[in-house]
């Protein structure tokens, strides 16, 4: 897969439709943005004003789809798009975004500029601007199956774990089960809890479910990238599995960008409607909750707060049932200041928290979810994204706050009453 | 020329290209973008109460929890602004009954003290917002010719207009030619700068509340 400036350029050309255009037309300036993006807000350096980080895709979609742009082309007016240009860019498009969608929140013209963002990405990608980190997540990703590396033996060997330790099976390839769990490569190494909680919610609430040894990455690179082809074959994987087992619902874990990789831009990047249904793992927890399938005893007692994965509220719509669900289990659940659908990105979201080089930038930003928990000061942080999780423990070491940080499913999980002697999975 | 003659072309044939160009160039640019259309959304849709298109177009007239508080300027200088220059252009009766001889459409006016009054509020708040581009450093930065050049061209009218009715520095014959013509380059202008937002932010709120609404998102 070679890149070049004409592949991109091209790439660009393809990805500009209708709302882009009315978006770039609507633009005034006005810089309120910038006020939504806390690569902006915590470093004051105005280069990082999302709409900003647009200008050569602006600038080209002005020389190629308006009138006036193509004249000034003819005449030589206009400054073409140049590597030099991209390879600076690299910065605003990747490390200093995270597709958090803030900005798109804001603007009063309307202008969608995460979604534009996104597929600026693929126009960088096919011109050889990805940052090397990204790079080499999609590289494992292609060659060995995920993006940190992990094969179907490493899955098996948790598979294992968890049954020992908690007498629940874990159903592998199991046909016809209700439910196929996906999971992300930092859960299968850094958080092995995720299986765990799943088997006794799925053993409690009576469904079946089951892994997939052919697809059980849920993460998917290619959509970080900007690289839809890859994009593409990664949801595939899961599609194929999916169809394989006959499950009627897929299950997208605690990981923001692959419920969008697969909620959203799944069936577009194949290009047809799956014949399945797509789930965060939220949105199943509060369904069974509202149905009752879900039963917890007991509460936790310190201060918690959640952190909401921009992917999941913002971006993806869930917001509610994350609160039912701590309210469920939490006696002081206090929420930090813009929390819910406004809340700020733990600043590692979009693929940016894998770039090395960007990680000082990173920290910087993270200035505004201290201040957001510096707000309430909760003994313990709950979230619902792998990522999330990791980037917030980075920061929170960076500034030596010690405020431990976990995910919601498993804190779920631990409120179930045990129940191994009782029926079967 | 003699003021005269110049107002006699101004209304005349000067309108007649301005118009012309502006109609012209509404109709080409809108569909210069909108004709790009977008591929369909084939992920399964969710619906949430006030998530479309439709419901976006309005609501992001209201700013966002905590927005005004980070730049204020933005919004109640933008607000003031944009309404005053509504009072002025359109319930202006001179204005109106412009509109009634070119259309036979009327409709009532507000008295011209008041619409006196709209236009040094809203001159005072172009000037706030101009000084405000000048002042801060995201604004400065994004600003281009562009910008400086379609401020001019929206305060200039607004200026002679005003200038005019209070037989402000030149006669009123020159002064009134004076504002058409600045008038006339703003219409020629408008559909090519980002003045065209005034066409275009409807169907950009739209396809915002569209595009997320079919996710359940409210934006």
């Amino acid at each position: 897969m070679s890149a070049s400036l004409e592949k991109g350029i091209r790439v660009l050309k393809e990805v500009i439709d209708a709302p882009m255009a009315s978006y770039f037309s609507s633009c005034v300036h006005c810089g309120l943005c910038a006020e939504a993006c806390l690569f902006y807000t915590e470093t004051g350096d105005p280069k990082y004003t999302p709409i900003h980080k647009l200008e050569p895709l602006r600038r080209l979609y002005e020389q190629e789809y308006t009138l006036l742009g193509r004249l000034g082309k003819l005449v030589g007016l206009s400054k073409p798009v140049t590597d030099d240009e991209l390879e600076e860019w690299k910065e605003l498009v990747y490390n200093s975004c995270t597709l958090c969608g803030r900005c798109s929140a804001v603007c009063p013209v309307g202008n969608d500029i995460v979604y534009m963002v996104r597929k600026f990405r693929e126009g960088m990608s096919a011109s050889g601007h990805a940052p090397e980190g990204i790079i080499g997540a999609v590289n494992r990703t292609v060659t060995i199956g995920s993006p940190m590396g992990v094969k179907l033996p490493a899955v098996k060997a948790q598979m294992k774990h968890v049954e020992e330790d908690y007498g629940l099976p874990i159903p592998l390839d199991a046909e016809g089960a209700e439910y196929m769990v996906m999971l992300s490569s930092m859960e299968i190494i850094n958080f092995p809890e995720y299986l765990a909680a799943i088997a006794k919610i799925m053993h409690q609430a009576g469904k079946t479910w089951t892994l997939c040894s052919t697809a059980f990455e849920a993460t998917n690179a290619g959509m970080q990238i900007g690289n839809s082809d890859l994009a593409k074959l990664l949801v595939m994987r899961i599609v194929d599995g999916a169809e394989k087992l006959k499950v009627k619902t897929v299950i997208s874990p605690e990981c923001g960008h692959a419920y969008s990789a697969l909620r959203w831009e799944g069936a577009n990047l194949i290009g047809r409607p799956f014949t399945f249904k797509v789930q965060h793992i939220i949105e199943v927890l509060g369904e069974f909750q509202e149905l009752g399938l879900l039963k917890t005893e007991g509460f936790e007692t310190d201060k918690l707060t959640f952190h909401d994965p921009c992917q999941l509220a913002r971006r993806g719509g869930v917001i509610k049932q994350q609160r039912n669900l701590m309210n469920m289990i939490a006696k002081d659940f206090v929420e930090m200041p813009d929390a819910g659908y406004m809340n700020w990105c733990c600043g590692g979201g979009g693929g940016a928290s894998a770039i090395e080089e960007g990680e000082e930038l990173r920290m910087e930003a993270f200035k505004k979810k201290k201040s957001q928990l510096d707000a309430v000061k909760p003994d313990r942080l709950v979230t619902a994204c792998a990522n999330c999780r990791i980037v917030l423990e980075e920061g929170l070491e960076h500034y030596q706050m010690d405020i431990p940080v976990l995910g919601l499913t498993e804190l779920i999980a631990e409120h179930i009453p045990d129940q191994t002697s009782a029926k079967g999975a | 020329m003699n003021d005269m003659q110049f107002l006699t072309w101004v209304r005349g044939t000067g309108l007649d290209i301005a118009v012309s160009i502006f109609v012209l160039g509404v109709l080409w640019r809108l569909f210069e973008i909108y004709s790009l259309g977008r591929k369909p959304d084939l992920a399964a849709p969710r619906s949430t109460p006030g998530a479309s298109g439709w419901n976006t177009v309005f609501r992001r007239s209201v700013p966002p929890p905590g927005m005004v508080k980070r730049s204020p300027v933005s919004y109640i200088g933008g607000y003031v602004f944009h309404i005053g220059l509504a009072i002025v252009v359109f319930l202006f009766a001179p204005h109106i009954l412009l509109v009634e001889n070119l259309t036979g459409l009327s409709w009532p006016g507000l008295p011209s003290q008041f619409v006196d009054l709209a236009a040094v509020v809203t001159m005072a708040a172009m000037v706030v917002v101009l000084f405000d581009r000048i002042n801060k450093p995201v604004k400065r930065y994004l600003s281009t010719f562009g910008d400086w050049f379609t401020w001019t061209l929206t305060f200039l009218p607004v200026l002679t207009g005003w200038m005019a009715v209070q037989h402000l520095v030149l006669p009123y014959t020159t002064m009134l030619a004076l504002h058409i013509l600045s008038v006339e380059l703003l219409l020629i202008f408008l559909p090519f700068t980002k003045l065209f937002h005034a066409f275009t932010v409807f169907g950009s709120r739209w396809y915002i509340g569209k595009i997320n609404g079919h996710k359940g998102v409210v934006v």
